[in-house]
């Protein structure tokens, strides 16, 4: 399996630009009602760590990159809106720059970082991933960024450190969604330390090649892509080891709905909706969900032992 | 013109064309990239809307009719109705054939086991005998009184699409609470007026016409 480097990626790979430039053609899609998705082969699953081991992936078929407009006008970013569209729309008012992140915790290098100091001498590659909300619809985004554990020992977590939690921004000035408590503010995530340190966690700073929107989560945000949407927490200011598990937004606004772990897994339904099936953007028909968003192969030894139905 | 050949000559076309907007913007929206990224849903979510909204207005014309005293607004109350009903009947239609493309295990399943699909598609089904009925033929056939408990039908209909959007909705409950005032509202107009009529119906505000009578709820 193959790390993509700019100059590994064919030609045929590149995704066109009618794709991530154009707008969805709805009853032109569905006029070929019965066709299922596409012809074009979609550029290979690619991550790893650049120095270490390379974890294998399985490859699907008929899986392509969801366009740049609809990874960038459907979002969920309560801080900006609860509507899809609003984050689009109403995200011009995050300052992603200068970003300082505040490091604390159970480590032995805390302190407040700027972020391009954070991320000079990182080189990040392209990770073309699922990501599946927890409302049953999903993309292929091709992030920029690295793996978190590039980063993390950088800090020198001790060996207490069991688990990071992450903090979104919380300024209403700039994130006007957060003048109503439709959430707890800011937004709160977690990992487990052997988690965050999967090669497959990756911070991303970028997609289509490009620097994150604002709406993305700009400048800095997670990616977990076994897990469900809501735990890639977006525009990170504080990285914190803990030794005890963190809380996390969603499940603090529905505990029986949003669990810690949040595992994508076709086998435990949310206690309102299934979660067996889920729309790609850009296609018409449903398609299964996939164990661990299809990256159990890498990721399902971490949950060994553990009941999933419980731990949700 | 009389007031009441204003209404119903000029007042309804109106409220045909205001009530017609909504789906041809969609299918506008379809064609031009207007739809989100996940049209299926939008098309859900903006047809579900309508459809809510129309049935409150629906609940609305009676009290608003007492207030100004122009009878002849009950014209206007059965196109509102029917509107209500063709919206929710797209809405779920989309969800039958646009969401689950007629996978008619996973719909029973989902009717059966999801509590908001379950009052959703019940709060639907309520609308049919009442569409049906919406005829003065109807009214005729079953005379005011037992018309007028049928449509009571009605008022459990809207409830249930109000608890159908309360419990889809992840977090933000703004909307549906809204809308759940206000069908409390209207049906406190309703539970006021009950109470002050129990008190005397004197002869000459017995209704005159047939219609007047079924639109005395």
């Amino acid at each position: 399996m193959l790390i993509k480097r700019a100059s590994d990626i064919k030609a045929s790979e590149i995704t066109p630009e009618h794709l991530y430039l154009s707008r969805r053609r709805f009853i032109g899609g569905t006029a070929a009602l019965g066709v299922v998705a596409t012809a074009r082969v979609s550029a290979p699953w690619a991550f790893g760590d650049s120095t270490d081991a390379r974890v294998e992936s399985g490859r699907q078929d008929d899986e392509k990159l969801t366009s740049f407009d609809d990874v960038t006008t459907y979002n969920n970013f309560y801080e900006f809106g609860t509507g899809k569209g609003d984050p689009a729309r109403n995200a011009h008012t995050l300052v992603p720059n200068p970003w300082s992140v505040t490091v604390e915790g159970e480590c032995h290098k805390p302190g407040e970082y700027d972020l391009d100091d954070l991320l000079r001498g990182i080189t990040t590659e392209e990770r073309i991933y699922r990501l599946r909300c927890v409302e049953a619809w999903s993309m292929v985004i091709p992030w920029e960024g690295f793996s978190l554990n590039r980063l993390l020992p950088r800090f020198e977590p001790s060996s207490n450190a069991r688990f990071v939690e992450f903090t979104t921004l919380y300024a209403p000035e700039q994130m006007p969604g957060q003048g109503r408590n439709v959430l707890e503010w800011p937004y709160v995530e977690g990992l487990r330390m052997d988690e965050a340190m999967h090669p497959l966690a990756i911070f991303a700073t970028g997609l289509y090649g490009r620097p994150l929107p604002n709406q993305n989560g700009a400048p800095f945000r997670l990616v977990v892509p076994w897990k469900y949407g809501f735990k890639s927490i977006k525009s990170i200011v504080r990285i914190r080891f803990t030794a005890s598990q963190p809380r996390n937004s969603w499940n603090i606004a529905a505990p029986r709905e949003y669990g810690f772990y949040s595992n994508v897994n076709p086998e435990v339904d949310h206690p309102r909706w299934s979660q067996a099936r889920e729309r790609r953007i850009g296609q018409f028909f449903k398609r299964r969900t996939l164990m661990f968003n299809g990256y159990a192969d890498e990721v399902a030894h971490l949950y060994e032992g553990m009941d999933l139905r419980v731990n949700f | 013109m009389t007031r009441g050949q204003f209404i119903r000559r000029i007042g309804k076309p109106v409220l045909w064309m205001a009530c017609l907007t909504p789906v041809i913007i969609m299918v506008y929206d379809g064609f031009t990239g207007g739809l989100s990224a996940n049209p299926i849903e939008d098309i859900t979510h903006r047809t579900g809307t309508t459809a809510l909204v129309l049935l409150l207005v629906t609940l609305g014309v009676s009290p608003i009719k007492r207030w100004t005293a122009i009878g002849a607004l009950i014209a206007l109350r059965r196109p509102l109705g029917l509107f209500a009903f063709f919206y929710g009947t797209l809405h779920f239609l989309t969800y039958l054939v646009l969401d689950q493309f007629f996978a008619w295990g996973f719909i029973v399943e989902d009717i059966m086991d999801r509590p908001y699909i379950t009052v959703g598609f019940t709060a639907l089904v309520l609308l049919i005998p009442l569409a049906v009925t919406s005829t003065k033929g109807w009214i005729k056939r079953l005379g005011a009184k037992r018309w007028n408990t049928l449509h009571r039908l009605v008022y459990l209909s809207a409830a249930g699409g109000v608890l159908h959007f309360l419990w889809l909705v992840k977090a933000d409950t703004r909307k549906p609470i809204v809308f759940g005032v206000i069908l409390v509202g209207l049906l406190a107009t309703r539970l006021q007026r009950r109470s002050g009529r129990k008190r005397s119906v004197p002869a000459q505000s017995r209704p005159a016409t047939l219609e007047a009578a079924a639109g005395s709820e």
